[in-house]
């Protein structure tokens, strides 16, 4: 073997290193690298093909220049990995800079529907009670005189029946002036089990039609039985919802009032959530500003329920959920909830 | 009830102001709805003196008035006509606000200077019962002898406050002077000061009248009737101080002997009523109408009367409906010489029955209906006797009083612990007997046991928990602390159904529908369009006609409000409204109909425009989509049918939706022929009924393992006719597929060129999967050519390229 051969071996194979590197440099594409990476490398590559004629050497000059290919090789390697670590960096560079959009434009559009002011009023409401360990009842809205009124302490012929103007049916069927119907059905259902724990969110109707009276609108009814409930714990139940409901700084006071199925009855007043109880328009500068009717079970209505009153007491309160839903949202005349305008009704 | 501070002052010791006293009322159970104070708007109005009348400098038609209000002179500009120097006139000073509403300032009128203003009776609401003739053209003229510088309200006697009670029925107690005056005392522990005739049980010595009979004939319509005969009656105008009280209290002054029954009927609580004695032939009945007996009434008005009214009448003929109003015949007047004052019970129901039918109510019959006082009957004549004979009116000469009946006066005992236990209050024995005390009811005390005796004026005190009321009330409902129930703890959780029902209402906002709540009662024919009318359940006394029967379907209201929204220029509505139908099952009802939860649902127009997406427009498939969502949240096997009832709903564009076989409601278009009448254009809609949706939801979920293996994919399109249903191919797809096809999906349906006229594109993509192993192309091509073969014989399809 000639050393010029070997000689013009390594040349060769220099060559082809500077010039890989030097093209590689130059090149701006991947496909472009692969390319001269197959050009180079690949199996009918120039340094393959170098590599191929290596068979004419000796076996001593072999190794030698076997090793110098490998560090070639080696060498071509790292620089394509290299110079395809900046073409994908470059890449980068380039689609981030063309791909730039006007985040102020709207996002794309998700139906949503609003529920009515009213049934968000009333969950609200179930949520709290549920909280206090209250289960939800139900009843009819279309009613028997004797549930809506008999039962209630509110016989044929009593004068508190004038207080709400019915809708009847026939003479013994109405429609519920009141969710306290609920209050006998329930505890008929459940007597003689103990604590009866209950609100009946529902509608109800009178004969009434104005801004501040609609003839169908919705009550929720409360009622505990259980051996030793005292009117202290209706004040301490009205307080938590009233607080929950309104505001964590309200505060509840009780008036003395009358219905024909509580005794002692009371009034509650919530201090006004819009000036804190120093007195506004709201409130009619009282500071305070009435939200529901309650009282003790009367025994008459305990019975009536298959409980002994003897063994057992209880309280019952009632809301109106449009006067709770107008307090809350700062609705003025009530007829707007059943208008059902969508441009009231999207505001919820 | 309305209640003069000034009367009230004579009755009680008191020393809060009016505002005052409103509130302590109404923290004490009596509810104050508003205060009047008769002064309103003369506060800063005096009575003045023209010292001088000068033409105005530079205004002929002004005159400047030098004005003597007594303290002072003040020089006030005027445009009034009527005035003579030393008229005494209203002079509003700067400051005031009058009943018109005028603020008075300090002005400047052409240069000088007013203060103040000279009134005329409109500017001060007044008729022309004060002033003189004079006033009429411009500036109320006062009688010399007003006194300069007195206040104009004092002057004209409305100094007075009144407190307007809005009394709950069981307290007609307080529909008497005395009674209020009994309360303001109990909550101010004052001391009342009533006549002595407030004491039922003082005796009223006179003789026994011995030339008529009282005859009651139905003793549960009258338990008692008393006549107080009366002599030498002189007719005459009441004093002013009497006047003045029926005013205040809302009663028109008549005469000294109609106003002295008025006055007693305030101050005591008990109606009464005056008749000539010399109209009276023979004896006084008490008794029902006889069928088509007539009577004239005061107000000169032929009334025919039913059988059950209650009539006082004497042998021969009617003398006046009891309690309600007297008969024209025997009604005093200016010739009365003799009188029978009548005091009496009558049953509350039926003087309700009556008034209301013959659309008489008044002072009188709202105290029988709320109840009055028996025991007090014959001591409220001796008011009536007494105020006889100071306002010089007629001599009381006997008296009848016919008892049928009298209440028996009730006790209650009243425990101090139970009383505690209840309220939930720690209380003492001696609070106890502090409220007692100031309630002035008597009472024996055992251990905290009190048997407290009830007067006859408090009907409402019945049981033990009428009297905690009291004791609660006195002492305060302040006093009342915080607690909650000791019970045993309970865990406070929806039912399913309720739950469903929140998730329902969920599911349906979330898909973009907005919830609306509509009135239970609707017209009757257009639910009985769109429900049924056999089964409706009619209001015997609606609002309004429109508002009739309770709904058998949820439409109309829906349609109404989409409607009205469409005419508001709200043009693309989606709502929905989950709510009961009421379903009666025979006329008239005798049982409580059937109350059916549905959901329902109206949509018409489309989806806001959005720069980047197509609006979506509210069609049957919009609503049909999200029925499917629907189904899909409650795991629920929805069809849809082709539709039975084709009269409401457009055929073409309509179907019935069954759940394991049962029909459950139904979705479409409206028909065309509709769309004129409820004022919408390709309005679709849904009704569902819940009960069996609630049924058959999903409670568990089970899950599927999933496949190890990959899936492959196969698109499919086909040209079938128009007719064809899309579901009916897939149903054959998924057939012939077997388990090996996982999913069908129809991504594209497609009418027009190259599809032949009366032919659609249905492109479905295929979804190949094995649990077991990894299928190969050859087994899945295939089946895919299977599946094109059994849809080309079925459906006469071809593949399209
Ligand atoms: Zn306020």
């Amino acid at each position: 073997m000639d050393l010029e051969r070997v000689i013009y071996l390594k040349s060769e194979i220099l060559r082809i290193r500077e010039e890989a590197l030097k093209e590689l440099r130059e090149l701006d594409s991947p496909e472009a690298l692969q390319e001269l990476k197959v050009k180079v490398l690949g199996k009918k590559g120039s340094l393959t093909a170098l590599l191929r004629q290596m068979g004419s050497l000796s076996a001593e000059e072999r190794p030698i220049m076997g090793q110098v290919v490998n560090e070639v090789r080696t060498r071509l390697e790292q620089a394509w990995e290299e110079r395809s670590e900046e073409l994908d960096a470059m890449a980068l560079q380039k689609r981030l800079a063309t791909e730039q959009i006007d985040i102020t434009l709207p996002g794309t559009r998700v139906a949503r529907g609003h529920y009515h002011p009213l049934t968000q009023v009333i969950e609200e409401i179930e949520d709290i009670f549920l909280g206090m360990g209250f289960q939800i009842a139900e009843g009819p809205e279309i009613e028997s005189d004797y549930y809506n009124f008999e039962a209630l302490n509110l016989p044929k012929e009593h004068p508190a029946r004038e207080m709400q103007d019915s809708f009847y049916i026939t003479e013994e069927i109405l429609l519920r002036t009141q969710t306290s119907p609920v209050q006998i059905r329930t505890m008929e259902k459940l007597h003689p089990h103990l604590p009866v724990k209950i609100i009946a969110p529902g509608k109800v109707y009178r004969n009434d039609d104005d801004a501040t009276h609609s003839p169908m609108f919705h009550q929720v009814e409360g009622l505990v039985v259980d051996h030793g409930i005292r009117m202290s714990d209706l004040k301490g139940i009205l307080l938590n919802f009233s607080r929950e409901m309104f505001g964590e700084s309200r505060e509840i006071r009780l008036r003395p009032s009358f219905f024909p199925f509580t005794e002692p009855s009371a009034e509650v007043d919530v201090s006004c959530m819009l000036c804190g109880g120093s007195g506004c328009r709201l409130c009619k500068g009282t500071g305070w500003i009435e939200i529901l009717g309650s009282g003790m079970v009367h025994p008459k209505v305990l019975e009536m329920g298959g409980y002994n009153p003897q063994e057992v007491t209880g309280f019952a309160f009632g809301m109106g959920v449009e006067r709770i839903a107008m307090l809350k949202f700062g609705i003025e005349d009530m007829r707007l909830l059943f208008d059902n305008d969508l441009r009231f009704l999207q505001q919820f | 009830m309305k209640v003069s501070l000034e009367w009230l002052r004579e009755l009680v010791d008191l020393d809060q102001s009016a505002e005052e006293l409103a509130e302590t009322l109404t923290r004490g159970g009596i509810e104050v709805e508003n205060v009047e104070n008769l002064n309103k708007g003369f506060e800063k109005v005096v009575i003045g003196e023209i010292v001088s009348l000068t033409k105005h400098p530079d205004a002929d038609r002004l005159l400047v008035c030098a004005v003597n209000v007594s303290q002072e002179e003040v020089t006030i500009v005027t445009g009034a006509q009527n005035l003579l120097t030393g008229d005494r006139i209203p002079v509003a000073l700067v400051g005031a606000n009058l009943p018109n509403d005028l603020s008075i300032r300090k002005s400047k009128l052409r240069g000088v200077v007013s203060l103040g203003m000279l009134c005329s009776r409109e500017e001060l609401l007044l008729d022309d019962t004060i002033g003189l003739d004079r006033s009429a053209d411009g500036i109320l003229i006062l009688p010399p002898t007003a006194p300069i510088g007195e206040n104009f309200g004092h002057y004209l006697g409305l100094e007075d406050s009144i407190l307007d009670l809005e009394l709950y029925p069981n307290r007609p107690d307080c529909l008497a002077m005395v009674n209020v005056a009994r309360e303001v005392a109990s909550l101010t522990r004052k001391k009342p000061h009533l006549p002595k005739w407030a004491e039922q049980n003082q005796v009223l010595s006179l003789p026994v009248v011995t030339d008529f009979r009282i005859i009651i004939e139905d003793q549960e319509l009258c338990w008692r009737y008393a006549g107080l005969v009366v002599e030498d009656v002189h007719i005459a105008p009441s004093p002013e101080w009497m006047q003045r009280r029926l005013k205040a209290a809302g009663v028109r002054p008549i005469s000294n002997i109609v106003d002295i029954t008025n006055y007693v009927m305030l101050e005591m609580g008990q109606p009464l009523h005056a008749f000539d004695r010399d109209k009276i032939e023979g004896d006084v009945h008490v008794r029902p109408a006889h069928p088509g007996e007539k009577i004239v009434t005061l107000d000169g008005v032929e009334r025919t009367l039913q059988t059950h009214t209650l009539l006082i009448a004497d042998d021969s003929q009617p003398l006046g409906v009891a309690g309600v109003m007297g008969g024209l015949y025997s009604e005093v007047t200016k010739d009365t010489k003799r009188l029978m004052i009548e005091s009496a019970h009558f049953s509350s129901v039926s003087i309700r029955r009556t008034s209301r039918r013959l659309g008489l109510r008044s002072e009188a019959s709202n105290r029988f209906e709320k109840g009055i006082d028996v025991s007090g009957i014959v001591a409220v004549l001796g008011r009536v006797c007494d105020l006889l004979i100071d306002l010089g009116a007629g001599r009381p000469v006997a008296l009848v009083d016919e008892v049928r009946h009298l209440p028996s006066r009730r006790q209650i005992t009243l425990s101090t612990q139970h009383t505690s236990t209840v309220l939930g209050i720690e209380l003492k024995i001696s609070e106890i007997r502090q409220v007692l005390e100031d309630l002035n009811f008597e009472y024996k005390e055992n251990n905290g046991l009190f048997q407290v005796e009830i007067p006859t004026y408090r009907s409402d005190l019945e049981i033990e928990e009428d009297l905690m009321e009291e004791v609660a009330r006195l002492i305060g409902y302040d006093r009342i602390p915080t607690t909650l129930p000791q019970g045993d703890q309970t865990q406070g959780r929806r039912t399913p159904e309720q739950e469903f029902r929140r998730r329902l209402r969920k599911v349906l906002a979330q898909s973009g529908m907005d919830e609306v709540l509509t009135y239970t009662f609707t017209r009757a024919e257009s639910d009985a369009q769109w429900g049924s009318a056999k089964h409706q359940v009619p209001l015997l006394n609606p609002l309004r006609e429109e508002l009739g029967v309770m709904r058998t379907s949820l439409i109309p209201g829906l349609l109404d409000v989409a409607a009205r929204n469409v005419a508001r220029r709200n043009m693309d509505v989606s709502i929905f409204e989950i709510g009961n139908t009421y379903w009666g099952e025979e006329q008239p009802l005798k049982n409580l109909p059937r109350e059916e939860l549905r959901v329902a649902a109206v949509a018409v127009g489309k989806s806001e425009r959005h720069w980047l997406n197509q609006p979506v427009s509210y069609d049957f498939y919009y609503l049909k989509g999200i029925m499917e969502g629907l189904a899909l949240e409650f795991g629920l096997k929805l069809e849809f049918r082709v539709a039975e009832n084709q009269s409401l709903l457009h055929p073409g564009r309509s179907a019935d939706l069954y759940l394991q076989n049962q029909c459950v409601g139904f979705l479409g278009e409206i028909h065309p022929s509709l769309e004129k009448e409820w004022g919408l254009e390709r309005a679709v809609i849904f009704e569902l009924e819940l009960s069996t949706l609630f049924k058959w939801i999903r409670h568990t979920v089970r899950a599927h393992s999933i496949p190890r293996f990959p899936a492959i994919l196969r698109d499919l399109a086909v040209v079938v006719t128009v007719e064809t249903s899309a579901e009916a191919v897939m149903a054959k797809i998924r057939k012939l597929g077997g388990d090996l096809l996982q999913q069908v999906e129809i991504f594209d349906v497609y009418t027009g060129n190259p599809i032949p006229e009366d032919h659609k594109s249905l492109a479905f993509s295929l979804r190949y999967q094995s649990i077991e192993r990894t299928l190969t192309d050859e087994e899945v091509n295939l089946l895919n050519s299977r599946i094109l073969e059994g849809i080309q014989q079925d459906f006469g399809a071809e593949r399209r390229k």
